[in-house]
């Protein structure tokens, strides 16, 4: 068995760590069939934290087999709702007592600040992990009246083995968002970890087992997305996928998904959304709001708030205000004091980020602030404004996935709101203003799945999350993900009837 | 200053020491009454005198609805946000599963139940139930409703404020449970009066919700009698809501107190002469064992337990002797609580036992035929020898509710008359049907007038199904996410986006 063991010594963080690393499948570590191992690196400076086994389609048969096992006997319908919470508790139990070790392992691998992975990522994941537990033994289907020579009424039956596909900007967080509702309605997991962030979800293998899940109910495969992500995609036996990623990979899930065996799919993909602010907004406010939107997790969120138009009445004030927020932004190594922005998470992220700044620059685009790299190792990148944009402007049209804003002046509402949708995204929106009608209706207008009033990127364990058009099918959190982990039997019991 | 009641135990099943203050609960503190008073509290199975607690009056209540308004409008309500509430109550779970021998203990000392059936039903699901709700106080869901795009309509499912709950005798810390665990998860704050029988596990709870961090005033517990502090509480301009578990005598007056007073809402969980009707097809010796499970349980003592039991007259004869056969061994088995053997345990009280032997005398009287059982068991303590005696449904002895182990057997002819003798009743709180024809066993079902209907089972209670009565049984629901529509009330909020004048 292969153990990853390091030491933090930094002013936020000091301890070792020390656990099992492997493919984990059938609850135990393995090497993975082909032997090979994934790289994990360090994006603080571009060097090796260590390596971990990797895995392949070979593998993820074999956790195919043992989650199908595990289904029949040990989980499924075969453990009680109550049981399924109590697992579920004593997992999120767990991970309060490993708190600061997710936190920083999540830190030290995607280069989010350790502020952020321990006060938003850990925490809201182990909120995640609780919200499920209590919905485990809470799963109801419905009598319905027909006539009085018949019983109906439906089952809401866990799929069986089901197949998710996590990104790299919340690990911990994403893996929490996926196993909790899976879990809690009796399904059995094989999960792909993004293999740029292994780290959490390889500790959560250890704290799995600890917490005394069935063998099998739960596998882990750290591989590529073209291999593992490609063969559980088109696997026979996995009934369902839940991918979370790019638009164009989610494409291909589902791509592959029909050619197999026509499993269902939910995926949670990319937005390019939109932050509406009126003349009428708290301006103060809307500038933290709006900070908050576009550079939380160093743009790393699906749902950034990434295309900002201001009306024309408080524009020039906006942007100065925003201008001073966003030089504030101190942006350094994430386990110092005072650190707001780390790097992003990888060499190939950076370039694409990068790419879009010199595009945006190229095509005409004013930078008002940043627009550089910061310092000279890693993958550091200042907060970038840019301004004077047209709409068909890639910076504008595309999902840059990085600490980079598009400030859009406007003056007519309407004509903002057909802006606003004109995008083949639809994850989420925000709106500013103090005047309840407009804020409303705004809101309304909107095509995106989360529509934010005086706020921006507020998530809560008990409120659906997921996208309109192309930003995704379903929704996670909230009751409604439990819909995304079951299928619906119709059971029709004759009483009376004869023929 | 109040004081404590501890007695150290060495009995095969527990040994240790049970403790408790026996002050009222009010406000995050034990204090003594404002009027000073008790009340003695007895053991049941030796007729002993235990200990004493304080007994509350008017005034008394009158703090704790103070101090429960008080914290409902700062620390609790909708200012203290579902996901802290859960975390609350799922710790008190824990607290309660930590100290679960001696509750317990105290459990079986105070009502005679035999200490593995304290530990594992009434004590355990006073566990599970709270941990039912605690994950349900971040999922409390309104609605949005689509009526046009000028307007954005709404439901709030909003707490009421302070509530008053009264619970039984018969099972003390569960009953508590059930009333606690949904109210406090949609946000209420409490003023709680436990029968003044059998107080001693509410007493111990009390000191675990201190425990558990509630704030001061969300929980008041106060002990007492119904007509002094149950009434008050029914009577009370502050309290929004009542909720009672007991017999239907009581229930009404509750009901009247409500609409004298402020006209808060009510929900009673009364009693109830619950039919168990088993067919010819049944499978005989389950349905004889499940028949026993629905009546002979805690003396009887339950308000759903199936006390007539209406057997079709091809297997009559052969169920009369097992089922009374089965009876008479559990006779034998009547003892001390804390016996590894004891599978028998006294009533409550004297009055009650009294009650129970009342009942046994009019059922002779009225020419029912006793099979087995029939009179007291013993000299010492409550308990009843477990009684098997059959007659018709007109007879008064088996139309009222007589609340000990005591079964009444009908025979019946066809499906149609074993549903017209089961309707005919005012009660309707649970039901059930034994027979292996599936579509008769679900019409029947159907066609029976209780909240709660049993196929081919009896009692298998369940945290998620609701429970509650039909007639004079009661109204509202416990259990299963239904408590929480009993706990919450229903703002409509309509906002306009844009219709004008």
């Amino acid at each position: 068995m292969t153990t990853f063991s390091t030491e933090f010594n930094t002013p936020l963080f000091k301890g070792k760590v020390s656990f099992p690393t492997g493919v984990f499948i059938g609850g135990e570590f393995s090497k993975g069939a082909s032997g090979s191992t994934i790289d994990v690196i360090n994006p603080t400076n571009g060097k090796l934290i260590t390596k971990v086994a990797e895995a392949t389609e070979a593998d993820v048969d074999r956790a195919v087999k043992a989650a199908h096992k595990a289904f029949e006997t040990e989980w499924g319908l075969n453990a009680s709702g109550a049981r399924r919470s109590e697992l579920l508790n004593k997992l999120a139990t767990l991970m309060e007592k490993y708190h600061d070790e997710l936190a920083a392992l999540e830190s030290l691998d995607n280069g989010k600040t350790f502020g952020w992975a321990k006060g938003t990522d850990t925490a809201f994941a182990i909120a995640t992990i609780k919200y499920y537990a209590g919905w485990a033994d809470k799963i109801s289907g419905q009598t319905i009246e027909t006539d009085e020579n018949k019983l109906c009424y439906t089952r809401h039956e866990p799929i069986g083995v089901v197949g998710q596909i996590i990104p790299w900007n919340f690990p911990l967080l994403m893996f929490a968002w996926k196993i909790g509702p899976a879990l809690a309605t009796g399904n059995c997991i094989i999960l792909k970890p993004s293999e740029f962030t292994p780290l959490t979800a390889i500790r959560m293998c250890s704290i799995i087992q600890e917490a005394g899940f069935p063998k099998g109910v739960i596998n882990i495969l750290v591989g590529y997305g073209h291999t593992v992500g490609a063969a559980m995609s088109s696997h026979m036996d996995i009934e369902k996928v839940a991918f979370t990623g790019s638009t164009l990979v989610g494409r291909k899930v589902m791509e592959a998904a029909a050619k197999s065996n026509l499993k269902d799919v939910t995926l949670e993909l990319g937005g390019k959304s939109p932050n509406i602010i009126f003349n009428d907004c708290d301006l103060e406010q809307a500038v933290n709001w709006a900070a908050h939107g576009i550079f939380w997790n160093h743009g790393q969120a699906c749902c950034a708030g990434s295309r900002i138009f201001v009306q024309s009445g408080i524009y020039d004030e906006f942007l100065k205000r925003f201008t001073e927020r966003t030089k504030n932004i101190k942006v350094g190594d994430p386990f110092a004091e005072g650190i707001d922005q780390g790097p992003q998470v990888s060499q190939q992220q950076y370039d694409r980020i990068m790419g879009y700044i010199q595009s945006g620059k190229e095509q005409g685009a004013t930078v008002h602030h940043g627009g550089e790299r910061h310092g000279n190792e890693g993958y550091f990148i200042s907060p970038t404004i840019f301004t004077n944009t047209t709409p068909d402007m890639k910076i504008v049209q595309e999902e840059i996935f990085g600490p980079v804003g598009v400030v859009i002046k406007f003056e007519d509402e309407e004509d903002v709101i057909r802006q606003a949708n004109d995008t083949v995204y639809g994850l989420a929106a925000a709106v500013f203003s103090q005047n309840i009608n407009r804020a409303l209706e705004t809101a309304h207008k909107l095509k995106a799945g989360t529509a934010w009033v005086n706020c921006a990127n507020q998530l809560h364990a008990n409120v659906p999350f997921g996208g309109f058009k192309q930003s995704g099918i379903g929704r996670e959190l909230g009751e409604y993900a439990l819909h995304n982990y079951t299928q619906t039997k119709a059971v029709h019991v004759n009483l009376g009837h004869r023929m | 200053m109040p004081s404590t009641f501890q007695q150290t135990l060495d009995t095969p099943t527990y040994k240790g020491t049970v403790n408790i203050n026996t002050g009222l609960f009010i406000n995050g503190k034990f204090v003594d009454p404002v009027k000073g008073g008790s009340i003695d509290v007895y053991n049941p199975a030796t007729g002993k005198l235990l200990t004493s607690v304080a007994a509350g009056s008017k005034e008394d209540v009158d703090i704790a609805v103070a101090a429960a308004k008080q914290a409902y409008k700062t620390s609790w309500g909708l200012k203290v946000p579902g996901t802290q509430r859960g975390k609350l109550l799922n710790k008190l779970a824990d607290l309660i599963e930590r100290d679960l021998d001696e509750f317990a203990a105290l459990e079986s000392l105070n009502t005679g139940k035999p200490f593995a059936v304290s530990k594992r039903f009434d004590i355990g699901a006073t566990v599970s139930t709270i941990r039912y709700y605690a994950g349900f106080a971040d999922k409390i869901q309104g609605k949005t409703i689509e009526t046009s795009e000028l307007k954005l309509a709404y439901t709030r499912h909003e707490p009421y404020g302070v509530v008053g709950q009264i619970v039984p005798w018969n099972y003390p810390l569960s009953m508590v449970s059930w009333k606690i665990g949904p109210a406090l998860a949609t946000g209420n704050t409490i003023v709680l009066k436990p029968s003044e029988l059998t107080p001693l596990t509410a007493q111990k709870l009390a000191a675990v919700i201190v425990e558990a961090g509630f704030p001061p005033g969300v929980v008041n517990i106060v002990n007492g009698y119904g007509s002094t502090v149950g009434q008050t509480i029914a009577e009370h301009p502050l309290i929004q809501k009542v909720a009672f578990t007991g017999s239907t005598a009581t229930g009404r007056r509750i009901q009247e107190a409500s609409a004298k007073s402020n006209l808060k809402a009510v929900t009673l969980e009364l009693g109830g002469r619950s039919p168990n009707i088993i067919f010819d097809d049944a499978d005989l010796e389950q349905a004889i064992k499940w028949a026993s499970m629905g009546i002979f349980p805690n003396a009887g003592q339950t308000c759903s337990a199936g006390s007539r039991i209406l057997v079709q007259e091809g297997i009559y004869d052969a169920f009369v002797e097992k089922f009374s056969a089965a009876a008479k061994a559990l006779g034998g088995a009547a003892g001390d609580p804390f016996s590894a053997s004891t599978q028998h345990g006294p009533q409550v009280s004297q009055t009650q036992m009294e009650r129970v032997l009342g009942y046994l005398d009019l059922a002779k009287k009225e020419g029912a035929t006793i099979h087995v059982g029939g009179e007291r068991h013993g000299e010492q303590g409550y308990f009843i020898q477990p009684t098997v005696f059959s007659g018709t449904n007109a007879m008064r002895s088996i139309r009222e509710e007589i609340f000990g182990p005591v079964a009444s057997l009908i025979k019946f002819k066809t499906e149609e008359e074993a549903i017209e003798i089961a309707n005919d009743t005012e009660y309707g709180l649970a039901a059930a049907v034994f027979t292996e024809n599936n579509a008769r066993a679900i019409r029947v079902a159907h066609a029976l007038e209780a909240g709660s209907l049993f196929i081919n089972n009896y009692n298998t209670i369940e945290n998620g199904m609701p429970f509650g009565g039909y007639k004079q049984s009661g109204h509202g629901r416990e259990l299963g996410e239904y408590a929480l529509q009993t706990y919450t009330q229903v703002k409509a909020v309509h906002i306009n986006l844009g219709m004008r004048l």
